[in-house]
């Protein structure tokens, strides 16, 4: 292997990205655009969730529920119905997502059983929301409930009743519980997912399609020799991405970072060489760009989107799809950033999933390696 | 005209009919897409692995326990003896939940003093920790509750006096067991279909520019007009059938319920194709090579799908973004998918989001011919 060779093929490709206006843009912009859109686009705390209201009592002690409702930042209340009709046409229409309605009896039954029953009817369409509503929609009625408790109790001069069991949550490691800690990290690997596997895969597809493969095989360059140079410059890109990535997460959406950069360097350099290799062996295997592209997209993008555990959990998968998700290299690398991030755990901790990142980015480039012969046919 | 345009129409199948590859590639990836994807996507939270450590071992607390074992929602995993195995457990990944009962748990209880239960959660993945958090304190809840009509039954022989209560009923509607899946897998759909066609279009146009065979169409009769319909048509037909096929998919592997009026469906997905061909084409008039085309696909699409609503909802992103997803035609699309799907909404309710997919097609076509025109110069 010589220097000069690698040298000549990775300064060609580099001129390559830096000439063309749209692969630079996809290597400095993306990140930017993708790191911005998600960060701020995918938010899975719930707020503002549109409520419509439906009183049919209209007293003062169901208004003053209602209120609660109205000062709660997890609900906006958008309509206000005076019948059933409306609610059902608000649903339907999905104006809202969620109903309260009060029924007629609602402070007569209180005073006189006890008990009165608040309805919260929820367009559960989308399960996720709906569950958080509700659960939203319950402390608030608990919250009413538990004062009503209080001025009754207050009145007849009993002393409160302790609830029996009292639950001290703690959370660890995302103590506010902010999606955005935990999606904002995994944007790493999607975009080194992209920026890497994208890019290669179009880069062997390129000279077979614009016949300039032919005066490439007549070079005396060797396969590994070509391989290193084609792949080195999108090396240096995807570490420059992740770098600012990382930055953007740390400094602009201010995710806490608790691990060391070093562990974080060198599982970045380990999965960016996975993502290149799989770039680099697509592109040999298929010899036309779109097909290249596609599988590529097929085969990165998406699993590092739905099967790396990046938003959704693997452990909810059916066993067939939780086996799948072993063979996506992102899964690993996923695993590695936030737990690095948010827990600050060291190579120790990670011993498992960098060496599996390790093997598979072997197998890959011994692969790739293997895969390009210097033949027209 | 139509002479022409049906010429074309055939030359892009007898295309298609030749290679073996291309239809390969048509068919079997969407599969493969909303097969995984439609058993990966799920925010729902089951089986939590959990962590217990029960310092009082008493009757109260192994029933705590029992609970959340039979709830479904929890899966003991560990049973500690000590406070530092579960701070493994949680720092390790492998318990999300840890429960501990400290010592006193029974003997406070018995007293009817409130009794301490600590919870700890990895918050790491924000949603599965909420959704937990909620289980927790249903279960614990509900155990509380039990335990003190119990407690009363046994002290005075009967219940106490009534504490005055509200309580929240809840109505899901649509989607009445918060199935998530049946949130999911629509979207898939739009999804899969609005990926697979922007690709095609755009490169298979710009294809034709590259390899310069789009001048020799040029130099023929054929009009720029003619050239764009001939190129949509196949696609609008292909979009057509994949979507046919992977709504099969959805009603008949997923068992996903299909409540609303097929009719609905099929006038809302020709809307929809028409603005993505319109994206797609769109894409075309801006790019000289595949690569070019790839790049800016990607920058399109991605925003698309973070802004339609697809997994989080609309609602709780920036006001910013919240504009934005005015002129996504995949918000609209879903909300229409949604809605035949599992609401069973028709186009009563449904015409505002048909009118803005006819709007935005029309406007995304025609811009697109203008562009093409210009494109050729």
């Amino acid at each position: 292997m010589r220097a000069r060779r690698v040298r000549a093929i990775a300064w060609k490709e580099f001129l390559q990205v830096w000439r063309d206006p749209r692969s630079l843009m996809i290597a400095l912009l993306m990140p930017f655009i993708q790191i911005m859109l998600l960060g701020y686009g995918v938010s899975v705390d719930i707020k503002h969730i549109p409520t419509c209201t439906f009183d049919r009592e209209d007293s003062q002690r169901s208004e003053a529920l209602l209120k609660r409702f109205q000062a709660s930042e997890y609900f906006r209340i958008v309509e206000v119905e005076s019948n059933y009709a409306g609610v059902t046409e608000a649903l339907d229409y999905g104006r809202c997502k969620l109903a309260i309605v009060l029924p007629a009896t609602f402070s007569q039954r209180l005073t006189d059983v006890g008990r009165s029953e608040v309805q919260a009817i929820l367009d559960a369409t989308d399960d996720n929301t709906a569950n958080v509503a509700l659960g939203y929609a319950q402390s608030v009625v608990a919250g009413f409930s538990a004062d009503v408790e209080l001025r009754q109790s207050a009145r007849r001069g009993s002393p409160l009743q302790n609830t029996p069991l009292a639950l001290e949550p703690r959370v660890w490691f995302n103590e506010d519980l902010n999606s955005r800690n935990f999606i904002v990290p995994g944007i790493v690997a999607m975009v080194l997912a992209l920026v890497g596997a994208q890019l290669t895969s179009l880069t062997i597809a390129r000279e077979w399609e614009r016949g300039t493969m032919e005066v490439l095989i007549s070079t005396p360059v060797t396969p590994s020799e070509l391989m290193i140079g084609k792949v080195l410059p999108y090396f240096a890109i995807g570490l420059l991405d992740a770098a600012f990535c990382i930055s953007l997460a740390v400094f602009w959406f201010e995710v806490p970072f608790r691990g060391t950069l070093a562990t974080l360097l060198f599982t970045t350099s380990l999965y960016l060489v996975v993502v290149l290799g799989i770039g680099y062996l697509i592109s040999v295997l298929i010899r036309s760009q779109i097909g290249a592209s596609a599988i590529a997209l097929l085969a990165t993008l998406l699993p590092t989107m739905l099967l790396s555990g990046y938003t959704f959990p693997i452990d909810q998968m059916p066993w067939p799809v939780q086996a799948i998700t072993y063979l996506v290299p992102s899964r690993y690398y996923v695993t590695i950033v936030k737990a690095v991030f948010l827990k600050g755990a060291g190579l120790a901790q990670l011993a498992v999933p960098i060496s599996l990142l390790a093997v598979y980015a072997a197998v890959i480039a011994f692969l790739a390696a293997r895969a390009f012969h210097k033949r027209l046919s | 005209m139509f002479g022409r345009i049906i010429t074309l129409v055939i030359k892009e199948f007898l295309e298609l009919r030749r290679d073996k590859w291309a239809r390969f590639r048509l068919v079997v990836p969407p599969l493969i897409q909303m097969i995984i994807f439609g058993y990966a996507a799920t925010f729902e939270v089951f089986g939590v692995s959990t962590a217990v450590l029960d310092f009082d071992h008493s009757q109260e607390s192994r029933e705590l326990i029992s609970r959340f074992t039979y709830s479904g929602r929890f899966h003991i995993v560990k049973v500690a003896q000590a406070e530092p195995e579960i701070n493994a457990a949680i720092d390790s990944g492998d318990a999300v939940v840890a429960i501990v009962i400290h010592p006193e748990f029974a003997r406070l209880l018995r007293k009817g003093q409130s009794a301490p239960v600590q919870v700890v959660v990895d918050g790491t993945n924000s949603n599965t920790a909420l959704i937990s958090l909620g289980y927790v304190g249903e279960i614990a809840a509900q155990f509380a509750q039990d335990y003190a009509t119990d407690l009363a039954q046994r002290l005075h022989g009967a219940q106490g006096p009534p504490a005055a209560q509200v309580v929240l009923e809840q109505r899901p509607w649509y989607n009445k067991d918060f199935n998530s899946r049946w949130f999911f897998v629509p979207g898939i759909i739009a999804m899969v279909i609005l990926t697979m066609l922007v690709n095609l279009l755009s490169f298979a146009v710009v294809r034709e520019r590259e390899v310069g065979t789009l001048e020799q169409i040029m130099v023929t009769p054929i009009r720029p007009l003619e050239f764009i319909l001939g190129k949509s048509i196949p696609f609008f037909l292909v979009g057509m059938a994949l979507v046919a096929l992977i709504v099969a998919v959805g009603t008949l592997w997923f068992r996903i319920p299909f409540v609303g009026n097929p009719l609905v469906l099929l006038l809302g997905t020709s809307l929809y194709l028409l603005s993505i061909l319109g994206v797609g084409l769109l894409i075309s008039t801006l790019c000289q090579t595949q690569q070019q085309a790839f790049a800016t696909n990607f920058f399109v699409v991605n925003p698309m799908v973070t802004l339609s609503g697809f997994a989080t909802p609309i609602s709780s992103m920036p006001d910013v973004l919240q504009w934005l997803t005015c002129v996504d035609p995949v918000r609209y699309y879903l909300i229409i998918i949604r809605g035949t799907f599992v609401k069973g909404v028709g186009l009563a309710e449904l015409w505002p989001q048909m009118a803005a997919l006819a709007i935005l097609g029309t406007g995304l076509l025609a811009a697109s011919i203008l562009r093409f025109r210009k494109s050729l110069d």
